[in-house]
């Protein structure tokens, strides 16, 4: 029986000022609703353009569940199409990645359609002459997705004709992206050092919700990071200069005091990051050489205003979440109610040290990896909430931390770091994403 | 100092499964050298740990980290605690050189991780740098390599 589909209310229903509904986490036809419209309306992230540097390069990922390719074409413009040959449906491309040279040929009949996804030939054509093929769905070549926008190489996308325009659904938190890329000395990041990929039985929103959940990580993590300071205190007693994986390892088991002041800021559409005013990234040593050629290439007001900037986790909704002072992006693909993938990526910023490149890598190997110790903590718990929700004798999951009825008339504000307006702030988008089309 | 012969290298990798399988974890690290690491490339043929990333590449402070944290009274991805086994094939010897004091051998496994109601199953290449440290075998490099290295994989939290 079917008690969400085509009802915008019951599904409104699920969300409540300071609670909402388990069936957001655990419910199938919830997830598929999540599928058909949430991740149809919103401006979802694809990749990167350093992933397709010449004309004919594809990189293949999902928006929601729906297979597509981002690719470069003849023109140096890089497209989004669904992964799809028209003629028989076969997936046009496999492999991650690749070069289709000047055209996709598809590998079942040798359809072929130009890097911009438009039909070039089919073998035996005459077949079709007189069929009325100028009118049928295959002719029109392998689907574009319909908006595609390639902010500073992050290339986004949105299916649906709902929602809003790129600049308006993000409005002032693409500064996030910003910094990041500003802190190359020449405005430019490279994908680099490879993507770690981790399987994760919870429901694709527990990931993001746990970036902004910053009364967690003094608990969750005592096991890795508390055991990480201790030992290295027993192994090197008296010492002041922790190694980069302690330095890297001991902020997440920093007291309350220093995540209620950190901050958070929140920004309309479900938009929101934490780490305001300093963040886990604030302490790092500092890596030779680097200052100096930001300086070189900004002046030094300017240098010191980009690396000043601490941004610990940006959440962009839905799913895709930034670190600027470190360039990693997680990714967070939904599989099922109960089935994420964890995708993070690093970046090279162009132009400066190969240390900085190296210090994300062991934090991302540290903290992301599915040999993390820090990612075992956060999984055990996500999981155990997966399971635990299935109790019937409490539908409801408490966001009520610093509630304040006034916050709705807010788009955009800065605010406690332990605060929950951030996870209301998703849920109030996710609501408002869900219902549009519905 | 004797070198080892092909034998002591084959015992030495057979004996450090067996530690790991039996949660030796003292006795595992202390096989070890000093500047000794372990290393899990996340690229198929992977050359450089450093610029590329990894699942893991650990010195004996981030391995003694996991070992102290295995066994922690608050570490609950280890309630209840993992369990491993290991299958391995006859390690061969890639590498004998006593001038130099380096010996290298290579052995496909098999190696499973289990925890609750699941257990997952992966075949590697370990692949094992010893040297020989006041008259004792001792690790410079385990690298384990991954047939899926680079598939999305679930936690593992043990030692391959």
């Amino acid at each position: 029986m079917s008690r969400y589909s085509g009802d915008a209310a019951a599904v409104h229903d699920l969300v409540r000022e300071t609670e909402v509904h388990r069936d957001v986490y655990i419910d199938q036809e919830i997830f598929d609703l999540e599928m058909e419209h949430l991740f149809a309306n919103t401006w979802v992230y694809i990749g990167h353009d350093s992933q397709v540097p010449n004309p004919g390069d594809y990189y293949g990922t999902t928006i929601g569940k729906q297979p597509v390719m981002m690719v470069r074409h003849t023109d140096g413009v890089v497209h989004v199409l669904y992964n799809r040959c028209p003629h028989k449906g076969t997936r046009i491309t496999l492999d991650t990645c690749g070069n289709a040279g000047k055209f996709f040929r598809c590998p079942y009949h040798a359809w072929s359609f130009k890097t911009d996804g438009s039909l070039l030939a089919i073998p035996l054509r005459k077949g079709y002459e007189h069929t009325g093929l100028e009118q049928s769905e295959a002719i029109k070549g392998i689907a574009p997705v319909r908006h595609v926008k390639n902010y500073r190489g992050f290339v986004f996308a949105k299916m649906s004709d709902a929602g809003q325009d790129f600049e308006d659904y993000f409005g002032e938190s693409l500064s996030t992206i910003d910094n990041m890329v500003d802190r190359s000395p020449v405005g430019r990041l490279e994908v680099a050092g490879g993507v770690l990929r981790y399987m994760h039985n919870c429901n694709w929103k527990m990931l993001v919700e746990n970036l902004t959940d910053t009364c967690h990580p003094m608990v969750a993590h005592e096991a890795s990071a508390g055991t990480a300071v201790d030992v290295w205190k027993k192994m090197f007693p008296g010492s002041n200069k922790k190694p980069p994986a302690v330095e890297i390892y001991a902020p997440f088991i920093s007291p309350y005091e220093f995540f209620e002041k950190m901050g958070i800021r929140v920004w309309r559409n479900g938009h929101g990051h934490t780490g305001v005013h300093h963040s886990i990234h604030s302490d790092y040593s500092a890596i030779p050489g680097y200052f100096e050629k930001m300086v070189a290439a900004y002046g030094e007001t300017r240098a010191k205003a980009i690396l000043d900037e601490n941004r610990h986790n940006t959440s962009y909704f839905p799913n895709f979440t930034v670190k600027g002072p470190i360039q990693t992006i997680r990714l967070f693909k939904p599989i099922a109610p109960d089935r994420t993938l964890a995708e993070s990526w690093t970046f090279r910023l162009v132009d400066a040290p190969d240390m900085l490149l190296e210090r994300t890598l062991v934090y991302s190997r540290l903290i992301n990896a599915p040999t993390s110790i820090v990612g075992h903590d956060d999984l055990e718990m996500y999981e155990r909430a997966q399971e635990g929700l299935h109790v019937d004798a409490n539908p409801w999951v408490n966001i009520q931390r610093l509630y304040d009825p006034a916050e709705n008339e807010q788009e955009t504000a800065v605010i406690n770091g332990t605060s929950e307006w951030q996870m209301r702030n998703q849920f109030r988008a996710w609501s408002k994403f869900m219902t549009m089309s519905l | 100092m004797n070198a080892p012969t092909q034998q002591d290298l084959i015992g030495f990798v057979m004996h450090e499964a067996r530690l790991i399988d039996q949660h030796r974890f003292e006795e595992w690290l202390d096989l070890f050298a000093d500047d000794g690491h372990y290393w899990m490339p996340l690229e198929w043929g992977q050359t450089d740990p450093r610029l590329a990333t990894s699942l893991m590449y650990e010195d004996k402070l981030l391995l003694r980290i996991r070992v102290e944290r295995l066994k922690g009274n608050r570490t609950f991805s280890q309630k209840p605690k993992s369990r491993c086994h290991h299958v391995l094939q006859t390690p061969q010897i890639d590498k004998h050189d006593e001038p130099a004091n380096e010996y290298v051998t290579w052995t496909p496994m098999h190696y499973v991780e289990t925890r609750l109601d699941d257990q997952d199953l992966y075949a590697a290449w370990a692949t094992h740098t010893l040297t020989m440290v006041g008259g004792k075998l001792k690790i410079k490099l385990k690298r384990v390599d991954l047939v899926n290295c680079d598939a999305a994989l679930r936690s593992i939290q043990l030692f391959m």
